[in-house]
């Protein structure tokens, strides 16, 4: 076995300075009637034989990211809470320097700098995305060192302005991805007494823009006085749909509650103004689609930041800067008295492990891209996506199923069911978008879900791509 | 830091101290409990006017790597807390008994005093207790 | 990396003497990258625009954003230079023994790595039709398959990312068994020795914890189970359990232990963080556990990533099963679904899935490993700590004489009567000999705890450099304690002031034009 090095002449020189007769014997303590006897049943491969095998299974998917259609991947619109970006070749070589990814989380900061550095560099980053500018009156956010991913990175986020108000009410408005719905629905299930749920969890209807209701936001706070300790609203929206935050948290802020954004494609951020300049008070996302390939969805990085001044109730590690004992800048782990490993019960979350290699490969991204990059790339999606619309929406008896405006995603009404017309492109090696009626990617309230595809268009497209799409919408759908 | 155990003052298991002053209790903690926590980064200090029962949860200091509580050492409401060590929690590694007390109390059961330790009671309590 | 003599020896106070991973000539400050390059430079490569460009302020209005967020401005090469000599500043598996107890730092093979990037794994998105899946369904169906085989459970959800996800995962299903039998016990019980994550699980579940005391000898007591379930008759739900516990000792109770918290109607929770000490020897489901953890990032070679990501899979017994959230992965003849149809479900603990890139890179470990080879691991892992432990003993004392399985926890106790020289300073001088420290001060239970987890990856030679080093660090210990007390000498960084970053925090670097409100 190549990754255990021991010969039997090691193991006997060993079992002869700890005094034992033999291995065995070393287990000797565990009563036997709680032994396993039999061998486990998992037959051992070679790393020819293993290759072989793995490559079998991989050849049974097709995958839509990562390989060329003539190597057999499909042309993938895609979307639906993880946009799937160009990941530049720099970002996956760097990470697979063993130094990052074979190291642990960074307890012992003196021989650990390179993680500590790279994920401050990351907390950064997501300040300046998520948060209001610098320059302005109002404090930069901080940022924490990664959740699992958005969706549980939103449960949290709930959990924290529970913990910041002292409320225990949340209201999911609008077009929320379901998963995220669904996350924070399991999360506060574990904190309800029995029966209790529904008193706690409310949810915002759309209205035909696609947009939050706020008549119906402002309806719910009234109704719920005082009991409201935040509304989450997704921007863009599980639709596509670019929210109109700043009268929404007015609305949220005046109710005495805080406003929690998602953003699941944090490239928007190119051209829309930050949700913390906005008046958002906790701002959570996924960053998989600028970090990595798809990989089904997960590993992802939950990006997660919050006005700073909230820094005690955050969830998770922070990472902060401070100097050696020779004056040097340097990074430690720090704030840990919010943690599960001190404060045990009364920990602020129980998170241990985050996501730091996924959150290095979204911050060596976003570095390769830069401020200017980072615009151009998003200006790019935005672009690529309104030049589908037009396309699309010029197709007979196609139109936007919402009116709101978006940016590389949007949800197209088709003349037929949407599943059927999916079914049919992908045997033309196209995913053309998910179906609303696909099980746990539906949306509740959409009228005309079955007919409705949604569809993501961004800079792994070309305008042939696109064109190809249109007509082939155009020829299936009946 | 001093070790002393200021004879003017009372003291509890938990490490508390309190210097009587007619109806008022001012509470602090102890040069041990202090030595314990090490650099204090920071206090969680209760509102003023905020009542507590004795044993009660009142405050939390925390250091890098240890939360500890501070109970009521004897029931009350808080009638002053010291908002300068507050800002620089260490002040308490420098002074624990003057600058760095924590808050006033009001006592509603002055009789409660008589359960607190004196120092050489504390003394000897924290000596048995070093094994 | 082999040990030198001169890194070791007082020498190594001095600059010139710096350097044991080999970042000598790195030494100088590596500024912030928002520090380096020049406005105007890239490193992006995109494709024209072909098609007509779009105005944002047109499309959002206000909702437009006025400045671009503060990235970095710098080319590829600043790029790659930036991360690779930060890279270097790490200490990794790959350069050395990592012996953090109860972390499992293993050695993790390339070719779990190079699977994982294979295009029919990490080319998958996770809204394509199922038909287009199927090989990845496949592929979650046996990796569930295999783990039911090692542990013996019924079901295994692969959903939850983490060991501590997989806590809540477990506990919540243990909360709504508890709800469907019509029960609403409280109480969970927690040895004093258990790792941060049980309680505050728990807490996310409304549970309270009642801490069950450790016995002398390191181990939990049935007497003491007993004893805290008399206190809270009818309300207890259950027990978190680690097994080997963080003491590194298999709780040989266990069966008692099980026996009483059934019969008081609650269940057992298993943190399986070590269970890499059991493969082969003891499968959890046989033994009456009703629930356990996995955690691929510790048992089997998946990458921690400096910090994640991990996976956590979740086995149950029986009765857990109509709990498991949703989907679970379902066979029909030659195909592969998912189940989404589960009434008793606690539903989803985050989006899609789970950590599938995980999965790939444990599934292959297990394949390649074999039945045999995962309990000749956990053979050769507890024959390394027992024997660190037979080598270190006599100076640094261990916490229970029961045996050690697959690490031990030892102290400071004499080093710090005799010399003054604690726990911390031992982890530190451990640098200049260049290894990575191992976990201190945990469990809590056991002050000035060193606990070393060596793990089977290591060899003999590896294991006796490590033992030299610390017995070496003993003797500077009593020769010159200064000289360990203000190590390490050969870092790049020396002794961090933690004191200042938490009472003045700096989370994220600022323009030398912030206003002094945002520095706060």
């Amino acid at each position: 076995m190549r990754y255990i090095p021991h010969t039997d002449a090691d193991i006997d020189r060993m079992l002869r300075v700890i005094g034992a007769p033999s291995v065995d014997s070393l287990f000797s303590h565990i009563p036997a009637a709680l032994r396993h006897t039999r061998p486990l049943d998992i037959p051992a491969l070679d790393e020819v034989t293993l290759l072989s095998h793995l490559g079998d299974l991989g050849a049974r998917s097709i995958p839509s990211v990562g390989a060329t259609i003539r190597e057999g991947a499909a042309l993938s619109f895609l979307g639906a809470g993880l946009t799937p970006h160009h990941i530049p070749t720099a970002v996956d070589m760097l990470l697979c320097r063993s130094e990052w990814y074979t190291a642990y989380t960074p307890y012992q900061p003196e021989v650990a700098q390179g993680t500590l550095q790279a994920v401050f560099e990351y907390q950064t980053l997501v300040s300046e995305l998520f948060g209001p500018p610098t320059g302005g009156d109002v404090a930069p956010f901080i940022c924490n060192a990664s959740m699992y991913d958005g969706a549980s990175a939103l449960a949290e986020a709930v959990l924290m302005a529970r913990r910041v108000t002292g409320r225990e009410g949340s209201l999911l408005c609008g077009a929320l991805h379901p998963h995220y719905a669904e996350t924070v629905r399991c999360y506060l299930a574990g904190l309800c007494e029995p029966g209790t749920l529904d008193a706690q969890l409310a949810t915002v209807a759309m209205g035909a823009d696609g947009r939050v209701e706020t008549a119906e936001l402002e309806r719910a706070l009234s109704e719920r006085r005082s009991t409201v300790a935040c509304v989450v609203v997704q921007t863009p929206n599980y639709l596509g749909v670019v929210e109109e935050l700043r009268g929404i948290a007015q609305r949220v802020h005046a109710a005495g509650a805080l406003l929690v954004v998602v953003c699941t494609e944090p490239l928007s951020m190119g051209v829309l103004a930050s949700p913390g300049s906005l008046g958002a008070d906790i701002v959570c996302g996924e960053g998989i689609g600028m970090a990595i390939p798809p990989s089904l969805g997960g590993p992802g990085v939950g990006l997660f930041a919050a006005r700073a001044d909230f820094v005690r109730q955050m969830p998770g590690r922070l990472i902060g800067e401070t100097v050696d004992q020779e004056g040097r800048r340097g990074y430690v782990l720090t704030l840990s008295t919010r943690e599960q490993h001190i404060r045990r019960e009364k920990a602020t979350s129980n998170i241990c492990t985050n996501q730091g290699l996924i959150a290095l490969a979204f911050t060596i991204h976003l570095s390769l891209l830069g401020r200017r990059g980072f615009v151009e790339l998003a200006r790019l999606n935005l672009a690529k996506a309104e030049y589908a619309k037009s396309r699309l929406t010029a197709l007979r008896g196609c139109q936007l199923a919402v009116s709101g405006p978006t940016f590389n995603e949007f949800a197209l009404r088709l003349r037929g069911p949407a599943d059927e017309v999916a079914e049919r492109l992908r045997k033309r090696g196209i995913l053309a978008g998910v179906p609303l009626c696909q099980p746990s990617f539906g949306l509740s309230g959409l009228p005309d879900a079955d007919k409705t595809l949604l569809i993501a268009v961004t800079e792994r497209h070309r305008r042939e791509d696109i064109d190809r799409l249109a007509s082939a919408i155009d020829e299936v759908c009946p | 830091m001093s070790k002393d155990y200021p004879n003017d003052l009372r003291y509890t298991n938990d490490h508390e101290w309190v210097r009587i002053n007619g109806k008022i209790a001012t509470v602090g903690i102890t040069a041990y409990a202090v030595e314990q926590l090490g650099d204090i980064t920071l206090i969680d200090l209760p509102k003023e006017g905020e009542k507590f029962a004795r044993g009660a949860q009142l405050a939390t200091v925390e250091s890098v790597k240890a939360v500890s509580d501070i109970y009521a050492p004897v029931s009350g409401s808080v009638v002053k807390v010291n908002v300068p060590v507050g800002d620089s929690p260490e002040m308490l590694n420098e002074d624990c008994y003057d600058e760095g007390w924590i808050v006033e109390l009001e006592m509603s059961n002055p009789s409660e005093v008589d359960q607190l330790m004196t120092s050489a009671q504390y003394e000897k309590e924290l000596s048995d207790n070093a094994h | 990396m082999t040990q030198s003599p001169a890194s070791a020896s007082p020498a190594a106070s001095s600059p010139t003497g710096r350097g044991p991973i080999g970042t000598r000539h790195l030494l100088h400050q590596q500024p912030a990258i928002f520090e380096q390059g020049t406005a105007g430079r890239s490193g992006a490569s995109l494709p024209p625009c072909d098609v007509p460009a779009v105005d944002p302020a047109a499309c959002f209005g206000e909702l437009s954003r006025a400045q671009p967020a503060g990235l970095p401005e710098v080319s590829e090469v600043d790029v790659t230079r930036h991360f690779t000599r930060l890279s270097r500043w790490n200490y990794a598996i790959d350069i050395g023994m990592y012996p953090l107890g109860s972390c499992t730092m293993k050695y993790n093979p390339k070719v779990n790595e190079r699977v994982a990037r294979m295009p029919g794994f990490a080319g998958l998105h996770p809204a394509q039709p199922l038909s287009t899946l199927q090989g990845a369904l496949e592929l979650m169906y046996r990796l569930e398959e295999v783990l039911r085989e090692i542990s013996g459970f019924a079901r295994v959800t692969l959903q939850p990312a983490a060991g501590a996800h997989g806590e809540l995962c477990g506990l919540m299903m243990m909360r709504a068994y508890h709800q469907s039998q019509g029960r609403h016990p409280k109480k969970v019980l927690i040895p004093d020795s258990a790792h941060g994550t049980n309680p505050a699980s728990a807490s996310l579940n409304q549970f309270e914890t009642v801490a069950v005391k450790t016995g002398s000898d390191g181990l939990l007591h049935a007497d003491a189970v007993r004893a805290a379930i008399a206190q809270h008759p009818g309300d207890i739900a259950g027990i978190m359990i680690t097994n080997p516990s963080t003491l590194g000792l298999f709780e040989e109770q266990i069966a008692e232990i099980t026996q009483a918290v059934h019969a008081a109607g609650g269940l057992v929770y298993m943190d399986g963080a070590n269970f890499n000490a059991l493969l082969g020897k003891v499968r959890p489901g046989d033994i009456g556990v009703d629930c356990m953890h996995f955690n691929l990032h510790k048992t089997f070679t998946t990458p921690h990533g400096g910090g994640g990501p991990g996976a956590g899979p979740v086995g149950v017994s029986a009765r857990l099963v109509p709990f498991l959230p949703t989907p679970t992965v379902e066979k029909d003849g030659d195909s592969y679904r998912l189940d989404w149809h589960r009434p008793q479900s606690i539903g989803r603990m985050r989006s899609f899935f789970g950590n599938f890139g995980m999965m790939v890179r444990a599934y292959t470990y297990i394949r390649e490993m074999g039945g045999a080879g995962l309990s000749q691991a956990t053979e050769m892992a507890v024959l390394n700590a027992v024997y660190l432990r037979a080598r270190i003993q006599d100076v640094y004392p261990v916490c229970s004489e029961r045996p050690s399985m697959h690490e031990v926890v030892v102290t400071d106790k004499r080093l710090k009567k005799e010399t003054g020289v604690q726990t911390l300073d031992v982890a530190k001088r451990l640098m200049d000999y260049g290894f990575h420290p191992p976990t201190v001060y945990f469990p809590l239970v056991v002050p000035g705890a060193l606990m070393i987890e060596p793990t089977e990856t290591e060899s003999k030679e590896t294991l006796d450099e490590f033992a030299d080093a610390l017995l070496s660090i003993a003797q500077e210990a009593a020769q010159n304690a200064e000289l360990v007390k203000s190590a390490p000498h050969g870092t790049a960084l020396r002794r961090l002031d933690e004191t200042r970053a938490a009472r003045s925090p700096r989370l994220r670097w600022l323009p030398a034009s912030a206003t002094p409100a945002q520095k706060g």
